[in-house]
């Protein structure tokens, strides 16, 4: 997880990368220093249950292959070494060339193995479907994504608000998203929160998230799409209910409305733009652009 | 008149650019200038342009991958380096209108023009010596397919001067490869070149199985066939079956882009999703027929200097042509994060796993070839074992990337970099630069400098893993591909770890210059005049190195696996050679032009399209037209060599013998 904001940009304020440093710094960081960096941000510190069931997952079946590659690494290390042509103790056999009970072994080694992970997949599969609701007592709270060239959109269609490049989400509450886009294909991915899904134009796709903890989380589009595609980055903030309550009603006071207009000028590309909210939303406008119905789709490209 | 075209194509502006195809240019020059010089031109004319001698062709192929390795290796190096800068504010010294051409242009060149030239490459030389034939099926058809090759790579080449080159990725997912989101010519280059040079891998692809399928020695069997050839013919039916599939899907986007279609596009009925379904289902494909001749190459290799048959032979078979069925079946792996749907999902990630057995089964062969061998450490078998402690590395990434769960968090990461460079430089690399070390005798008649050719697997071997393996950590920490900058300082560390890696890489690939310098030069002291350097086990090592240019002046006979191999232990090493034996006059195939003439009109084709020059275009086609028409019509295809001339061939060769 990223400390608060303010923390990372005097970190970032006050490095000096001369060339040497960083080369020392490289080499210093590889050990286990990068795992724990790895570790302490990213998809293997999740801050959400299907983060966390991921990344189960993930260390689940890494284990499960890791018994039996590394044996194979050794094995073949061993084999090579022993059976070089120098060794006179190693004994050779120009023949031999088939054992019907090493057969069967190594057919069902990674037959079980196989068998392990295909089942973890298949009820992974089902128990972690992007669509599928979490089990959870609280109500969901809906949030509509749209993808522009090069913006992330994010309606809150209860609340009739919706907010640019900055996701706001209760602490707690079950995300229901439905996602689509205005232009090419994108991937809304929040890491640390988990699974990502294509935001596509003229579909919607689904997806449930949590946030368990509160904080400041990257969010990125992981799908190539086009010049501006580095800089599609957003925070998702997730804040305890009272905050969240808060910046609700806030926004709800400042800045114009999203209607076609404001979708008309979001749909010309630009690269790396600030946050933005809208205090209102027009009705159904997600329905009205993943339909295809709004002159948003298919802007032409400059050069 | 020139459609497109206009000077504004050339990028003056871009001084990156200028610089580095004036000097590509220059380089280009001097070697032209060196050639005319010399009086060269009729020699390449007649031994190399117009040869289609397989063996020729085959070494051609090799020699155009290993140019092109370098231009994708710079590219490789650009985004490494631009990578290593651009962290935090710093935008590096790669805008994105450049750098996501580079990328592009890697992915393409890579795939397309170094590792499918490679493999096809050795397919071509190795099987009809190994099937103990004179030719391939077409002889005149596998110069065709090698020139339109060599047509794709000039186009793709051409557009780093004039114009721009695709910006979509090397996989050009509309919409973005629509002519509403990339509407220069940059897509229409990647779409022409691969269009021209498919073409050319399927015929390739034809021509190669018509010859596992129809011609052997006499005698062999698919049961005596070498394990090279098993997954050869998988990985040409592979090709058979996948590449008209990647055609039709880039005909459809050409016809979106040029004529107003809408198969991909956003509007009026079109689904992006329809082209990515249908390029993962060449896309897959793909991948084996990479990577089952490399596997092909570790069997012979790892074989031959263990000094035993390859164990499970069967269960090699068996693995490679249940390989070469599943990897119809798997496709969908690569966009679990589309919202198929549960089932769905889980189906495809379970037939994937699938996938890994008959590939853990062959590992496990492997191993078992190594067990009881007198392993002598050449360089091939350290490619050999190189690749298979690396290769379980990247497999075992590669299941885990299977499950659609762990999928939806490393989907599009460097992760999936990682990954897939690990199976793509750990496997076909690896099995490639084996093959190369070892038929370079038999196709040269010297080895190749055995200490320079370690050095290079060494800095292959460690360069990889520096480079990828922080690839990999970085994936996990949420780095996503194809970006040009990021502003999380803590990946910059091990962004410069990977640029080590890649100049580790670099110094091999300069390195494999240098050990081709030192070995021609050395060409006396290595040379072979056994024809049998190795000890090996199939039948290309009964021909003299290199061959005649009717490989075998006898037809061997075959009569079980390892052919060559049990005929030496029967006659305990005495060549039958010195064997009175009586030779007929054997028909080779003249030399034929057609294939570059075909590509010159192919190449005007392309650029013509590309650019919207309609008279060019129909001059392209018209002049294609006119020169098979000539083909068809032709008289005399073939030469005769006279008995006599076959029989001075033996003797001369059997004297060296003598000498030696």
């Amino acid at each position: 997880m990223h400390a608060a904001s303010p923390d990372r940009t005097s970190s970032e304020v006050t490095r000096t990368p001369s060339a040497s440093a960083m080369w020392l710094r490289a080499i210093s960081m590889t050990g286990g220093a990068v795992l724990m960096a790895s570790c302490n941000e990213g998809v293997l510190d999740p801050h959400g249950p299907v983060g966390k069931a991921e990344r189960v997952i993930l260390y689940d079946s890494t284990a499960i292959m890791l018994a039996v590659v590394i044996p194979v690494i050794v094995l073949t290390l061993v084999f090579a070494w022993w059976f070089r042509a120098r060794n006179s103790r190693a004994r050779y056999r120009p023949d031999w060339e088939y054992s019907g009970r090493i057969e069967m072994i190594i057919w069902s080694i990674p037959a079980l193995v196989i068998l392990f992970l295909g089942g973890i997949a298949w009820t992974g599969s089902h128990d972690l479907d992007p669509p599928v609701p979490l089990e959870d007592s609280t109500a969901p709270l809906d949030i509509e994504v749209i993808s522009f060239d090069w913006r992330w959109l994010f309606i809150y269609p209860h609340e009739g608000i919706a907010s640019l490049n900055r996701l706001v989400v209760p602490v707690g509450v079950p995300l229901r998203f439905r996602l689509t886009s205005t232009t090419v294909m994108n991937s809304f991915f929040v890491p640390q929160l988990g699974s990502q899904i294509y935001a596509m134009p003229n579909m919607v796709t689904r997806l449930n998230l949590k946030a368990d903890q509160p904080g400041t989380f990257e969010g990125l589009s992981a799908m190539f799409s086009g010049d501006g595609f580095s800089d599609m980055r957003f925070d998702l903030v997730s804040t305890d209910a009272e905050a969240f309550k808060d910046w609700v009603n806030t926004t709800k006071k400042q800045g114009g409305d999203l209607d076609a207009t404001a979708i008309e000028e979001l749909s010309k590309p630009v690269r790396a733009e600030g946050v933005r909210t809208y205090a209102g939303v027009s009705e159904g406008l997600f329905d009205r652009v993943s339909s295809g119905h709004m002159a948003a789709v298919s802007p032409q490209r400059g050069q | 008149m020139f459609g497109r075209l206009t000077w504004a194509a050339i990028p003056f502006d871009q001084p990156v650019v200028m610089i580095a195809s004036g000097t590509v240019g220059f380089v280009i020059f001097c070697v032209l200038a060196l050639v005319t010089a010399k009086g060269w031109w009729p020699y390449l004319w007649r031994e190399w342009i117009t040869s289609v001698d397989h063996k020729r062709i085959g070494v051609m192929y090799i020699f155009l991958a290993l140019l092109m390795l370098v231009r994708g290796f710079s590219d490789a190096m650009l985004m490494r380096s631009q990578l290593a800068l651009a962290a935090g504010h710093a935008q590096g010294y790669l805008p994105p209108e450049h750098y996501d051409q580079i990328f592009s242009a890697h992915g393409t060149i890579m795939i397309f023009f170094v590792a499918m030239p490679f493999v096809v490459g050795l397919m071509n030389f190795v099987l009809p010596l190994q099937l103990g034939v004179r030719d391939v099926a077409f002889p005149v058809l596998n110069s065709v397919s090698f020139w339109l090759t060599a047509a794709g790579v000039l186009l793709v080449n051409a557009s780093l001067v004039v114009g721009e080159f695709a910006r979509a990725g090397w996989l050009a997912y509309p919409p973005l490869s629509e002519i509403a989101y990339s509407p220069g010519v940059g897509v229409d280059y990647y779409l022409w070149s691969l269009q021209i040079s498919g073409l050319g891998t399927l015929l390739s692809g034809i021509n190669l199985l018509t010859t596992i399928l129809k011609l052997r020695a006499p005698g062999m069997g698919y049961r005596q066939m070498p394990i090279f050839c098993w997954t050869a013919l998988a990985s040409n039916l592979l090709i058979v079956a996948s590449f008209p599939i990647l055609t039709a899907t880039f005909a459809m986007l050409l016809l979106d882009r040029y004529a107003g279609f809408h198969f991909f596009t956003n509007d009026l009925g079109g689904n992006p999703m329809m082209y990515i379904n249908l390029i993962w289902s060449w896309g897959h494909p793909e991948v084996y027929i990479l990577i089952l001749p490399a596997f092909g190459v570790f069997s012979e290799v790892v074989a031959t200097f263990s000094g035993k048959p390859l164990f499970g032979r069967r269960s090699m078979v068996m693995a490679t042509m249940v390989i070469c069925v599943l990897s119809f079946l798997v496709w969908l792996h690569h966009f679990f994060t589309m919202g198929a749907g549960a089932d769905v999902n889980a189906f495809f990630g379970v037939m994937t796993m699938i996938i890994a057995v008959p590939t853990g089964v062959k590992i496990f062969n492997w191993l078992f070839t190594l067990y009881g061998g007198r392993i002598r450490f050449t360089v091939p078998i350290y490619w050999a074992v190189g690749f298979m402690v690396t290769f379980v590395i990247g497999g075992m990434t590669g299941v885990l990337m299977a499950i659609p769960p762990a999928d939806f968090v490393l989907h599009n990461s460097l992760f999936l970099i990682a990954h897939f460079h690990n199976v793509a430089i750990g496997g076909v690399v690896f099995g490639v630069m084996a093959g190369i070390s070892y038929w370079f005798p038999k196709a040269f008649g010297f080895t190749l400098n055995e200490r320079l050719g370690k050095a290079v697997f060494w800095c292959w071997f460690f360069g990889f893993y520096l480079a990828f393996m922080p690839l990999y950590v970085l994936g996990l920490m949420g780095a996503t591909r194809r970006m040009q900058h990021y502003s999380n300082m803590h990946w910059q560390p091990l962004m410069l770890v990977a640029l080590a890696g890649a100049i580790l890489i670099l110094l091999g690939i300069a390195l494999t210059g240098v050990q081709l310098a030192v070995s021609i030069r050395q060409r006396e002291r290595n040379r072979d005049v056994t024809g049998d350097p190795w000890n090996g086990r199939t039948l290309e090592w009964s021909t003299p190195s290199p061959p005649p240019a009717w490989n075998f002046s006898l037809l061997p006979q075959v009569d079980r696996v390892d052919a060559f191999w049990a005929k030496k232990q029967q006659q305990g090493n005495a060549q039958d050679r010195n064997l009175k034996r009586t030779y007929e006059a054997i028909q080779v195939p003249r030399n034929n032009p057609t294939g570059f003439f075909l590509a010159f009109f192919a190449v005007l084709l392309g650029f013509s399209l590309i650019w919207r020059i309609w008279w060019g275009a129909g001059l392209g086609i018209l002049g294609a037209i006119v020169i098979c028409l000539m083909q068809a019509w032709r008289t005399d295809g073939e030469i005769e060599v006279p008995a006599e001339k076959v029989a001075a061939f033996e003797r001369l060769h059997g004297l060296k013998e003598g000498a030696v």
